[in-house]
């Protein structure tokens, strides 16, 4: 038998009619995640045809995009301030009560960004395939599962079929080998990649993730990593699951249990790829080498050592555009840039162990006067524990907002935004220009480099605050 | 949707390299629950000053822009999220051609499903298309060629099913509903039911 990667055992599981000339693979969802910004159009498209939901167990729906962070409009009664996601919202729990899919709601205690939430209930599993009407869902490839965004008209053909039509995606083999040194994250290793490869190195591809150094991640960190294979252009990334994945998902509300437990287990073992398995493309990292990194321009792979310069490309006027709006010349330091607000937040890097480490350097110390620290949990649960645990009480100390769950200031939906002209270091995954706001200037980094910066206020290399 | 064979437009050229979708309708615009309407904020962030006016510089804005069915971009256009919202502007406007050496996947998909064209095409030919804005081309999905005003013929792919559902005017869920025997099949199969 032919050695097989990970994505093609996992894609040939899930081929239902395979492809012709003709006509792409028809392909099976094991688990279609929904929420409020992507799904409107599709329902209606289901009433018009008058088509049901054919998998209700398949489908889970949550709201996070549009939603408030602010407690009070969530428990306290106050309305939804801004009256179009309200109306999204409500329109959600309409559609979804009227076609009976499972809505963790907004006052529910699962509640959280939806790619948090699949890990955190055990609904992400290896070997599934996964879609969401959002390019993050590459985050759930972290267990080995092949997960992909779609758009709209491709939910409602989820929820009508649970199928999708198509056509099988080339395989990128990203090796990153070595120790991480202290103080550089996974955040900083897929901005790494990005930066090696570019926006559009992924394109066409599905990315698998493998080396000394992804096997050595925690859940946590693979799945900051695969959540940004969509800023290479790759719309998945995959990791093998292994002792890590199992223990993270043991327990699990939506884990198999007792036999079921062992019997999947022994199949997700099967899953990893082959040895000689072929990729159609293939890129290496040396993580002994990587330093934490920050982005300096207006897309993901505009990226640099935080202890680097801007670089100097004379003659790109499309370079010198996007320096301009922000604010920032060629050959320029990153470090020391006065900064106005810093995000710790979004599907990539606001899990607990994102938490604890932006603590690690709030932990006694203050947000510097004139910056405005907005710290928002992935998910309630990890609201719950961040409280439990005392690092809420390490950020409201140290001056920092600490929020309800949701996407909040990583595209602004909901309200939190930047202000035109401010820097923002964020944990989100997208710089690109007005992302968190018209005008506002968004530097990428770890969560670590994040809280460097909020206590500094300045630009700052996160190894400054080790030992 | 309306079948498509063969779309004959003057181009409107954004040079731009990686144009993402956050500045195609920027996230602002998503709280709608309809597809309809999106075109008046199409590059809002590019197109509109902030007292909301129009930037007379920026392409659109411009009068030799007004009924271009055809926009060549600059490498890479659509990247980023996933939101359909950005094809459904472009449609709006009145865009129904995107023309690119290379065009993001989701994207792309997205387009498809819409009826706005994707077409890839060679370096050389996007070089041309960018340095001379505003001639007149003709898109022949039939004939999967892009006919440029020298006589020129650039062969462009596209994915055959979709190719078909375009000229026919149909979408693809009827061909999946079409499936549901298949689709049972394998449930059953797997779920052991």
């Amino acid at each position: 038998m032919t050695a097989q990667s990970l994505f093609e055992k996992v894609w040939q599981r899930h081929v239902v009619v395979p492809e012709t000339a003709d006509t792409p693979a028809v392909l099976y969802i094991d688990l279609h995640l929904t929420h409020e910004v992507t799904s409107p159009q599709a329902f209606d498209v289901l009433r018009a045809r008058q088509l049901q939901v054919r998998r209700l167990d398949r489908t889970l729906a949550t709201m996070d995009h549009s939603t408030p962070t602010d407690t009070a409009q969530i428990f306290g009664g106050l309305p939804i301030k801004l009256e179009s996601a309200a109306r999204q919202v409500r329109q959600l729990e309409v559609n979804c009560a009227e076609f009976g899919v499972n809505l963790i709601g907004l006052q529910d205690s699962r509640r959280g960004i939806v790619h948090i939430i699949g890990p955190e209930q055990g609904a992400t599993q290896p070997g599934k395939t996964i879609v969401c009407g959002d390019s993050h869902t590459s985050t759930h490839g972290a267990f080995g599962a092949l997960a992909f965004g779609i758009g709209t008209t491709e939910v409602g053909y989820v929820l009508a079929t649970q199928c999708l039509l198509q056509r099988k995606p080339k395989t990128l083999e990203i090796v990153v080998n070595g120790r991480l040194p202290a103080g550089v994250s996974a955040k900083d290793v897929v901005l790494a990649v990005i930066g090696r490869i570019g926006v559009n190195g992924g394109t066409g591809h599905v990315i698998e993730f493998r080396g000394s150094a992804i096997a050595a991640m925690s859940m946590d960190e693979r799945m900051t990593v695969c959540n940004m294979s969509i800023e290479a252009g790759a719309r998945a990334g995959m990791i093998a699951p292994d002792a890590t994945t199992y223990e993270y998902l043991q327990g699990r509300p939506f884990a198999p249990r007792g036999a079921d437990w062992d019997q999947a287990v022994a199949d997700w073992n099967t899953l990893s790829s082959d040895a000689g398995a072929v990729f159609d493309k293939s890129a290496a990292l040396d993580a002994s080498r990587l330093e934490p990194m920050i982005t300096f321009g207006t897309n993901p792979g505009m990226v640099t050592t935080i202890s680097g310069n801007v670089p100097e490309r004379p003659g790109d006027p499309v370079f010198a555009r996007s320096l301009a709006y922000m604010g920032l010349t060629a050959g320029e330091r990153m470090a020391e840039k006065p900064v106005q607000v810093v995000f710790i937040g979004s599907c990539t890097n606001a899990r607990i162990s994102d938490l604890e480490a932006a603590a690690a350097i709030l932990r006694g110390r203050k947000v510097a006067r004139g910056v405005r620290a907005l710290i928002v949990p992935g998910s309630q649960q990890i609201k719950l524990e961040a409280e439990q645990r005392g690092l809420a009480k390490v950020f409201t100390d140290a001056g920092a907002e600490w929020r309800e769950s949701g996407c909040s200031m990583c595209l602004g939906m909901n309200g939190d935004l930047v202000d035109a002209g401010q820097y923002c270091v964020s944990t989100s995954n997208r710089n690109f220009e007005g992302r968190q706001g018209i005008g506002a200037r968004t530097l990428l980094a770890s969560p670590a480099s994040a809280a460097a910066a909020a206590v500094r206020g300045r630009v700052t290399d996160p190894r400054e605050f080790l030992g | 949707m309306d079948p498509i064979t063969i779309i004959r437009s003057r181009t409107v050229v954004m040079p731009s390299t990686n144009i993402d979708t956050d500045q195609i309708i920027p996230a602002r615009f998503l709280t709608t629950t309809v597809r309809e309407g999106l075109g008046v904020s199409l590059f809002a962030d590019w197109r509109y000053d902030k007292a909301g006016q129009p930037k007379p510089d920026f392409v659109l804005n411009q009068p030799a822009a007004q009924g271009c069915q055809v926009l060549v971009a600059g490498r890479n256009i659509g990247c980023g999220s996933s939101r359909e919202h950005a094809p459904w502007a472009l449609l709006d406007f009145g865009i129904r051609v995107v023309i690119s050496t290379e065009i993001a996947d989701i994207f792309r998909n997205n387009s498809l499903k819409n009826g706005l064209l994707p077409v890839v095409v060679d370096e050389a030919t996007h070089e041309w298309l960018l340095a001379n804005p505003g001639v007149e081309v003709e898109v022949d999905l039939p004939a999967c060629t892009l006919r440029l005003p020298d006589g020129r013929e650039v062969p462009f792919p596209i994915e055959s099913f979709s190719r078909y559902c375009l000229m026919n005017g149909i979408d693809e869920l009827g061909y999946l509903l079409s499936q549901m025997d298949a689709i049972e099949r394998f449930e059953r199969a797997r779920e052991g039911a």
